[in-house]
């Protein structure tokens, strides 16, 4: 069975973003990029379920600016076989991204496509959901384990209230969640490997998808700043400030 | 214009994040409907008719609903949806699973977390855990967004006598089988509904530490919660957790022990009124957003605020 992996180049987790002064966006000049670390969660997955005989070959998806390159590369480096990037300088929202995955899924006829539950830049956590609409498949979001049988998934899911289960029919839509695996760390010897791994790249007209926007950005802002407080001396000091200053207790 | 918000219940009851939901549909302008789809459903239909600002109850009735799986559920929204100009749901695990196969299979966008109606098509969410806020405006002729249930204060839970009407089911298999549930059962208030938190990080050490947490909890009459780390470590389960990814919470009191404040974690919990951190490094981030910081060692710390606050 071959498996579909999609993956977002986004800021790094670790970089303290800006607001542009103009409002127009936040500032994402020379900064670091790297994948969307629910979609490593995915990449993992994947190559888990290839290790343990239970997935072919893993095709993994960018899309976005020729950057993402490098983010397909660093799946290549994890164990995905070949890339596919959907070139766009355009901004590329969920249902966008769905149509265009869905487009692949046509092509390439995947049993399983596995996706991170969420991009941590603009915390949408549509697009899987959006993807199994359009293929009209069952959707295992939020996963935190995966089972795959004969001919059917089981997935172990993450909700408000504690854990459920699910049963799905195959073909079917993966999100990962954190606790799903712990991605590695390429190696050397498979990073060098990875560049030698093809990556076909199409856009958006190929696939016959209109990619165009559908949401509106007016203005971007920071948010209320809160400012740092008192350190007290004491826990005493602390409790008799929450009664008789905050009175919170 | 109408506005179709879906109830979050457990056939018996609304879920208070519902009532958020409710609030914000209400600013879209329109009628509000509640939807409640489950299986003997009826007390929650009737629950909903008493909402205060509700229009009409649509009440859909089946076996496939019982557990609010994303294949049945959004196939009889698509099927409602005619009648909206909008339709809203909380942004709890529900609510994101659903909502995003309704809007894609109706060909229209998302959007998720909104924290403000600007108005009819243009609205306010958080991008980046937070750390900026996004302006959106919406052309397509369905608005389909989740709510934050703590931007928007909850719809009076009586005083409303809305008609409750039944729907007609689509029939559809959608592939998916509900096997079961492991609900955490705590006689603790749930964290998104508390009034305090307490909440404990990889300082902890173990899950078994998490005592000490549980002892303060007990005499605030407190939610627990939990960051990433802690979740991650095992120490406490994965429904604790208050974050980017987690619970978004905005108690009056919100106490971090053992927290060291990453962004993803502020970002779940930087809107409390109140912010205590304790943590034995003094350059903690989270000394940044508290408004009360105590630098000591939690081990010692917990046990004499639990004794403090019997006093």
């Amino acid at each position: 069975m071959k498996v579909l992996v999609a993956v977002k180049r986004v800021v790094d987790y670790n970089v303290k973003i800006r607001v542009k002064a103009d409002c127009t966006g936040v500032d994402i000049s020379n900064v670091k990029f790297s994948m969307n670390p629910f979609d490593e969660i995915a990449v993992e997955e994947a190559v888990r379920l290839k290790e343990a005989g239970k997935a072919g070959e893993i095709v993994a998806v960018s899309m976005g600016p020729a950057a993402c390159q490098d983010t397909l590369r660093t799946a290549l480096a994890m164990g995905a076989d070949r890339g596919i990037l959907v070139t766009s300088d355009e901004d590329l929202q969920p249902l966008a991204v769905a149509k265009l995955l869905r487009a692949i899924v046509e092509r390439e006829k995947p049993g399983l496509v596995i996706l991170g539950k969420q991009a941590i830049d603009d915390d949408s956590n549509q697009t899987g959901q959006m993807l199994a609409a359009l293929l009209g498949w069952p959707q295992g979001t939020f996963a935190s384990k995966l089972t795959l049988e004969a001919d059917s998934a089981t997935v172990l899911r993450e909700i408000d209230g504690g854990l459920e289960t699910v049963k799905l029919t195959m073909p079917a839509v993966i999100t990962s969640d954190l606790r799903l695996n712990e991605p590695r760390y390429a190696s050397l010897p498979n990073i060098m490997k990875a560049k030698k791994k093809p990556i076909d790249t199409l856009s958006p007209a190929e696939l016959g998808v209109d990619a165009a926007p559908r949401l509106v950005t007016l203005k971007v802002e920071e948010p209320a700043k809160r400012k740092a407080g008192v350190k007290v001396g004491s826990v005493a000091d602390l409790v008799d400030r929450l009664k008789n200053e905050a009175k919170v207790i | 214009m109408a506005t179709l918000v879906i109830a979050e219940h457990d056939n018996q009851s609304l879920k208070a994040a519902t009532l958020n939901a409710v609030t914000a549909a209400v600013a879209l302008g329109g009628e509000v409907h509640l939807l409640v789809a489950g299986q003997n459903a009826g007390p929650a239909a009737q629950a909903a008719a008493k909402v205060a600002g509700i229009a009409k109850v649509r009440h859909a009735e089946d076996a496939s609903y019982a557990h609010g799986l994303a294949e049945p559920l959004a196939a009889l929204v698509v099927k409602l949806a005619a009648d909206y100009t909008a339709i809203v749901a909380p942004a709890t695990t529900t609510g994101k699973n659903v909502l995003p196969r309704v809007a894609a299979l109706l060909d229209v966008a998302q959007l998720s977390e909104v924290v403000a109606v600007v108005s009819a098509d243009t609205f306010v969410r958080p991008i980046y855990a937070g750390n900026a806020l996004a302006t959106v405006q919406s052309k397509d002729p369905v608005k389909v967004l989740t709510v934050r249930g703590t931007a928007f204060e909850a719809a009076a839970a009586e005083g409303g006598s809305a008609a409750v009407e039944a729907v007609a089911i689509p029939a559809v298999g959608g592939g998916s089988t509900f096997i079961d549930q492991q609900l955490s059962k705590s006689e603790r208030p749930e964290l998104t509904a508390a009034r305090i938190i307490v909440s404990g990080g990889r300082g902890m050490g173990s899950g078994d530490n998490f005592k000490l947490i549980d002892a303060v909890a007990d005499k605030l009459g407190a939610a627990v919660g939990a960051s990433r780390a802690a979740v991650d470590a095992g120490f406490v389960p994965n429904d604790l957790q208050v974050g980017q990814t987690g619970k978004i919470v905005a108690p009056d009191l919100y106490v971090a022990v053992g927290i060291s404040g990453a962004i993803q974690h502020l970002a779940g919990m930087k809107d409390s009124k109140v912010i205590v951190a304790i943590n034995k490094d003094e350059e903690a981030p989270i000394f940044q957003v508290a408004d009360y910081g105590l630098v000591a060692d939690l081990f010692q710390a917990l046990p004499e605020l639990a004794s403090e606050l019997s006093k």
